[in-house]
C-alpha cells in the first residue's frame, strides 16, 4: 500500500473537548465497597447448598498412553454422583474451541481421551457432594499408563525424529513462516555493523489469586445450559463453546461473575465451564468446578510466552538502526488454542519507538509436553519489547555509544507513523516521555553514584533505561493474517453497551462481555456516562449481561476495554440524547435544533430558564406516550455496538499486514538495581516509570495498573518460571516454588504520566492496562547488565535467578 | 477419609457459634460454607499466599491450612466484622481512597493482616508496613497503594484514639 492510500484509510481525526468534568479524575472506584466488605460475589461465593463439586484427576506423566481406566471403586464411594473419564467425555463433548492452525490434527479436549500430553492434564472428573468427597474419589480411580518419551526442549522438538506430541500432525511444528517487511537484504548490505544475539525468555503466567471456576446447571425441559463463570469474554465466539457441549448457541447462557484477577489468564478459559456443564447434564444437578492452585498452575491453558530468539540488528556506526532480522521459536506446549496471535502482538510494534525501515520475522511454533500457552499481560508483545531493547543496549555497547543517545537518535517523531509491518502508531511524544523519566529517575545522580559506589565500595549498581511501546485495542486480523488462505478471516472485534434511562432519570449501563476482572469497567463506564449526562458517577448503575441474546462483544484483552467502552457509551449516549432532544423540543414547543445540552438536560439556546432535565424528559417518555407524536416509542433506552475504530486489511502477499493495533502507548522505565555478585541477588535502589497512554480517565487507577504490572514484570525478570525438568515434570507446581513477588521485592515506583491524545478515539484515550509488565522485564534486564558491564557479563535469559546470575559470573571467570 | 464429627464452640466476630465438624474440615471451608462468611478467600490452599487470612485470638492465621477443630474455644475475626453499623473501618476506607485494591480478592486477608499490624504497632514506618504485609500476596496492585492506605489508616486510628482518650 502506498503512503497516500494508507493515510486515506484512516478514520476522521476527532476534536477532543478542552475541558472534562469526570474523565481525568481519580475518583474512588465504584466497584470497591462490596470487595472491602468481603462481599465480592466471586464464583466460589455463589455455591448454593445442594450444589455438587467436581475434581479433576491430573496426569502425573508428561507423555503417556492411557491403556485402561477403572473408575468402578470411585463411583461406588460415598457421596459420589458420577465419574466421567476422558473416553466418555469425548462422546459427551466435541473438542474445545480452538483457533489454532490445524485443530483437527492437534485436537484439544476438555479431558484427555487417548493419551496425556503434559503433567497436570485432566483425564477424568469425579462429581460428589463435597470437594472433599470428590477428591477422595479421585484416589480410587485406577489408571494404567504406558509412559512415552517426553518432548520438553522446543529446539529438540523441532528436530527430525523427535517423539510426536500429536501423531496426526506428523511434526511438532504447528506453524512456520518467514515474513519480509521492507528491503531487508538491501538495508543489511548497507549497514556498518551487524549486532547478533541469542536470547531466552522462559515461561511464566498470570497466576491470579483466584483460580478459574464455573457453576453449571442443565435444564432438561428446555435443553439449556446456564454457566456462571469468572471467564466470560469473546461473547461473539461462544457459539464455539456451545458446539463443544453439542447444544445450539441459544441454549447456552454463560454469565459473568467478578473475577479475582486474570491478567489474561481467564481469557476465553472455557474448559472449567465445559467440564462443569458436562457433569451437570450427566448428574442432573448443579455442579461447581473450581480449579485448585495445582490445577491452575499445571492445567490452566494460559502459560505465557516461552521463546528462543536469534536476532541480527543492522546498525550504522553513528547509532542509526537500519534493519532487524528476528528468528523466534516459541514453545507453545501441547496445544495451540490461539494460534500464533502472540506474534501478531509482537508485529504490531516490532520496531519499537524507532524508525527501523525493514524487518524480517520468522516464527516457528513448537509443540512440546507442557501446558499450552494462552494469554498473559502483554500477549507476546512484552517479549518483543525485551528482545528489541536488549539488542539496542548491545548495539550501543559494541559501538561505544551512550544507550540513551542511541534511543533518542532513532525515535519516531512524525505521526501517524506506519511501521514496516503496516501497523500504524497514531500519536506519541517519545522525547517528552524520556526526558520526564530521566528527571524522575534522578539519572545523572545515579550515574555519579554508580561510579562512586563502584570505586569506593566495590558495589555493582546498574541503571536500565528502556523506551518501548504499548499497543492497544487489537483487531481480529492479527489472528489470521498468518495464512494465505485463512479459515476464518473475521474482521470484527466490537464492544457493546446498552444505556437505559428509567422514569426517574436514573441511568443503567449494561455490559456484554466486559466482566469485572480487577480492571475497573464499572468505574470507567460510570465516568463516561457522567461525562455525557452531567450526573454523579456513583449514581450510575452497571449490569452485566450473559452471552445468550447478548450484543456482539469481545471483553478485556489487548488493552482494549477502556477505549472500546468509551466508544460504546459515546454512541449509546448520542442515541439517547437524540431522542431526548426530540422529546424535549416537543414538550417545549420549539425546534430540536434550537435546543442545546447543558447541565444534565436540554435548554433553549439563549434562554436557559426554558429547559427540561433528563429526568423530566424520561418520565414523560416512560409514562405519557400520548403526549408525543405517533412515531415516538415509549421509553428511553439505546444500545451501541462499537466496532473496532481503525482496521485495514492485510495485502494479499502479506508484505503489509494492514492496521491492526493502532492506538500506540509508550513508556520509559528506569530501574536502579544493585547486584550482589556473591549471592546473585538483585535489589532495587530506585524505580521510575513514565507512561503515555493518551488521555487519562482515572489517573490513580492507571498508576495502580502501572505498579501492579511492573510487579509482575519484576516476577518475570527475576523470579517466576514454570520449570519443567528433562522428563517434563513440573517442578514449580505450587507457590512454594513458583515465586510471586511480595511487598519486599517490589520497590516504591516514582510514576509520571504524559498525555498525547489519540486522534482517533473518544477523548483521545489509549489502552494502558498492560504497560507495566510490557516494560519492566526489559528495563530490569538492562539494569542488571549495566551493573555487570564492568565484569564483561551480560544476562540473556529470563528470569535472572540468583543461580543464572552466578552462573553467568562463573562463565566469565568473575564469580565472587 | 471422612470420620465422625466433632463438636466445637467458638466466637466469630464477637458472636458465639456452636457446630459439629469433621476433623478434616478446614477452617476456611467452615467459615465460608457453614457460616456463610465468604470474605475469607481461598488462593493457594498451601498456606503461602495469605488470601485466607483471618485472626485467631487476635493473631493472623492461614485458614486454608487450619482445621476448624483447631479453632475450638477461640475467638475468630473475619473481614465481615470490620465495618461497624454499616460504616467502613478506617482501613477499608483508606484502601478505597488510595485504590489499595483492584480485583479485591486478596483484600480481606490484607485488611485482617493490617489490623494485626496496627494493633501491634500503631505508628509503623513504610518499611515496617511493607515487611509486615509481605506475608500476603497481591497480584494486582504491586503493594504500593496498599502500604499507603495502611499508613493513612494508622494515622487516622491514632488520631481517633487520642480524641477518645
Amino acid at each position: 500500500m502506498t503512503a497516500t492510500s494508507r493515510a486515506a484509510a484512516a478514520p476522521p481525526v476527532r476534536d477532543h473537548a478542552a475541558e472534562r468534568r469526570w474523565v481525568g479524575r481519580s475518583i474512588r472506584r465504584v466497584e470497591d465497597p462490596k470487595f472491602l466488605r468481603g462481599q465480592g460475589g466471586y464464583i466460589a461465593d455463589r455455591i448454593t447448598p445442594g450444589t455438587l463439586h467436581a475434581a479433576v484427576l491430573r496426569s502425573p506423566y508428561a507423555h503417556a498412553r492411557i491403556l485402561r481406566i477403572d473408575a468402578s471403586r470411585a463411583r461406588a464411594a460415598p457421596g459420589v454422583h458420577a465419574v466421567i473419564t476422558g473416553q466418555q467425555a469425548a462422546e459427551l463433548c466435541d473438542p474445545m474451541p480452538d483457533f489454532g492452525p490445524d485443530p483437527a490434527r492437534h485436537t484439544w479436549r476438555c479431558l484427555a481421551a487417548d493419551k496425556v500430553r503434559y503433567v497436570g492434564e485432566g483425564l477424568a472428573v469425579a462429581v460428589a457432594d463435597s470437594r472433599y468427597l470428590a477428591e477422595d474419589a479421585l484416589e480410587l480411580i485406577e489408571v494404567d499408563y504406558e509412559p512415552l518419551p517426553a518432548v520438553v526442549d522446543p529446539e529438540s522438538a523441532l528436530a527430525d525424529g523427535a517423539p510426536l506430541v500429536h501423531e496426526a500432525l506428523e511434526s511438532n511444528c504447528a506453524y512456520e513462516r518467514s515474513f519480509d517487511f521492507g528491503e531487508v537484504e538491501r538495508d543489511f548490505a548497507e549497514a556498518d555493523v551487524i549486532v547478533t544475539d541469542r536470547l531466552r525468555w522462559h515461561r511464566s503466567g498470570g497466576q491470579p489469586l483466584e483460580t478459574v471456576g464455573a457453576i453449571a446447571e442443565y435444564d432438561p425441559a428446555t435443553g439449556s445450559f446456564t454457566i456462571d463463570t469468572n471467564t466470560l469474554s469473546f461473547t461473539s465466539y461462544l457459539f464455539m463453546a456451545a458446539n463443544t457441549l453439542k447444544v445450539p448457541a441459544n441454549k447456552l447462557d454463560i454469565r459473568p461473575v467478578p473475577a479475582g484477577g486474570s491478567f489474561g489468564s481467564k481469557l476465553f478459559a472455557n474448559k472449567p465451564g465445559v467440564i462443569a456443564a458436562m457433569c451437570a447434564r450427566e448428574t442432573g444437578k448443579k455442579v461447581a468446578y473450581l480449579e485448585d492452585r495445582t490445577d491452575n498452575i499445571s492445567n490452566c491453558d494460559h502459560h505465557g510466552s516461552d521463546r528462543i530468539y536469534e536476532v541480527e540488528l543492522a546498525m550504522m556506526r553513528d547509532g542509526t538502526m537500519r534493519s532487524i532480522k528476528i528468528d523466534v521459536i516459541d514453545d507453545y506446549g501441547a496445544y495451540i488454542q490461539f494460534g500464533v496471535g502472540h506474534h501478531g502482538n509482537a508485529l504490531a510494534q516490532v520496531t519499537g519507538p524507532y524508525t527501523i525501515p525493514s524487518v524480517r520475522y520468522r516464527v516457528r511454533a513448537a509443540l512440546t509436553n507442557k501446558n499450552q500457552q494462552g494469554a498473559y499481560r502483554g500477549f507476546g508483545s512484552e517479549v518483543n519489547n525485551w528482545m528489541l531493547e536488549q539488542m539496542v543496549d548491545k548495539a550501543a555497547r559494541e559501538l561505544g555509544l551512550d544507550p540513551v543517545a542511541v534511543r533518542r537518535k532513532n525515535f519516531i517523531r512524525e505521526f501517524p507513523h506506519f511501521i514496516p509491518t503496516g501497523n500504524v502508531y497514531d500519536s506519541g511524544d517519545y522525547d517528552k516521555v524520556l526526558d520526564k523519566a530521566l528527571e524522575l529517575a534522578g539519572y545523572d545522580h545515579w550515574r555519579a553514584e554508580q561510579q562512586r559506589l563502584r570505586e569506593q565500595e566495590g558495589r555493582y549498581i546498574g541503571i536500565g533505561v528502556i523506551s518501548a511501546q504499548e499497543r492497544s485495542v487489537f483487531s481480529a486480523t492479527e489472528f489470521w493474517f498468518w495464512f494465505d488462505e485463512p479459515g476464518a478471516p473475521v474482521t470484527s472485534t466490537p464492544e457493546s453497551v446498552t444505556l437505559s434511562v428509567d422514569a426517574t432519570g436514573g441511568i443503567t449501563a449494561t455490559l456484554y462481555s466486559c466482566a469485572f476482572w480487577g480492571n475497573s469497567p464499572e468505574t470507567m463506564v460510570a465516568q463516561f456516562v457522567a461525562e455525557e449526562f452531567d450526573c454523579d458517577p456513583y449514581d450510575v448503575s452497571v449490569a452485566y449481561h450473559g452471552s445468550r441474546a447478548g450484543l456482539p462483544a469481545t471483553g478485556p484483552g489487548g488493552s482494549r476495554t477502556t477505549v472500546m467502552l468509551a466508544g460504546a457509551v459515546e454512541g449509546a449516549a448520542a442515541k439517547i440524547k437524540q431522542k431526548a432532544r426530540a422529546a424535549a423540543a416537543h414538550l417545549l414547543e420549539i425546534a430540536p435544533t434550537d435546543l442545546e445540552w447543558a447541565d444534565g438536560g436540554f435548554q433553549v439556546r439563549g434562554d436557559p430558564q426554558q429547559r427540561k432535565a433528563l429526568g423530566e424528559i424520561a418520565v414523560m417518555l416512560h409514562l405519557f406516550k400520548h403526549t408525543f407524536p405517533e412515531d415516538m416509542e415509549s421509553g428511553l433506552e439505546a444500545s451501541k455496538v462499537f466496532d473496532h475504530p481503525y482496521t485495514t486489511m492485510p495485502s494479499a502477499d502479506r508484505k503489509d499486514l494492514g492496521v491492526f493495533y493502532p492506538f500506540m502507548g509508550h513508556a520509559c522505565h528506569i530501574p536502579v538495581v544493585e547486584v550482589d555478585i556473591e549471592t546473585g541477588a538483585v535489589t532495587f535502589l530506585h524505580y521510575a516509570a513514565v507512561h503515555d497512554c493518551g488521555t487519562l480517565v482515572n489517573p490513580r487507577s492507571l498508576a495502580g495498573h502501572i505498579v501492579g504490572g511492573t510487579a509482575q514484570g519484576i516476577g518475570t525478570a527475576l523470579y517466576e518460571e514454570y520449570v519443567y525438568d528433562d522428563d517434563g515434570q513440573l517442578l514449580s507446581a505450587s507457590y512454594l516454588d513458583y515465586l510471586i513477588p511480595s511487598a519486599m521485592e517490589v520497590p516504591e515506583l516514582a510514576i509520571g504520566h504524559v498525555e498525547t491524545p489519540s486522534p482517533y478515539t473518544p477523548h483521545g484515550i489509549k489502552g494502558g492496562g498492560e504497560g507495566g509488565r510490557m516494560m519492566a522485564p526489559a528495563a530490569i534486564n538492562a539494569a542488571v547488565n549495566d551493573a555487570l558491564a564492568p565484569l564483561g557479563v551480560r544476562l540473556t535469559e529470563l528470569p535472572m535467578t540468583p543461580e543464572r546470575i552466578l552462573s553467568a559470573l562463573r562463565d566469565a571467570g568473575k564469580a565472587g | 477419609m471422612a470420620s465422625e464429627a466433632h463438636p466445637i464452640s467458638l466466637t466469630v466476630n464477637g458472636r458465639p457459634v456452636a457446630a459439629s465438624v469433621e476433623p478434616r474440615r478446614l477452617l476456611v471451608d467452615f467459615l465460608r460454607e457453614d457460616l456463610g462468611l465468604i470474605g475469607a478467600h481461598i488462593g493457594c490452599e498451601q498456606g503461602v499466599c495469605g488470601t485466607c487470612t483471618v485472626l485467631l485470638n487476635g493473631a493472623s492465621i492461614r485458614s486454608c491450612i487450619t482445621f476448624a477443630v483447631q479453632a475450638d474455644g477461640a475467638e475468630v475475626s473475619t473481614v465481615e466484622g470490620l465495618a461497624s453499623h454499616g460504616e467502613l473501618h478506617p482501613l477499608q476506607d483508606e484502601f478505597s481512597d488510595k485504590q489499595g485494591l483492584q480485583c479485591g480478592y486478596c483484600t480481606p486477608g490484607m485488611l485482617m493482616r493490617a489490623c494485626e499490624i496496627l494493633a501491634q504497632n500503631p505508628d509503623p514506618t513504610l518499611t515496617q508496613v511493607r515487611e509486615a504485609i509481605a506475608s500476603n500476596l497481591c497480584r494486582c496492585t504491586g503493594y504500593q497503594f496498599i502500604a499507603e492506605a495502611v499508613l493513612a489508616a494508622a494515622a487516622r486510628m491514632r488520631e481517633s484514639k487520642e480524641v477518645a482518650s
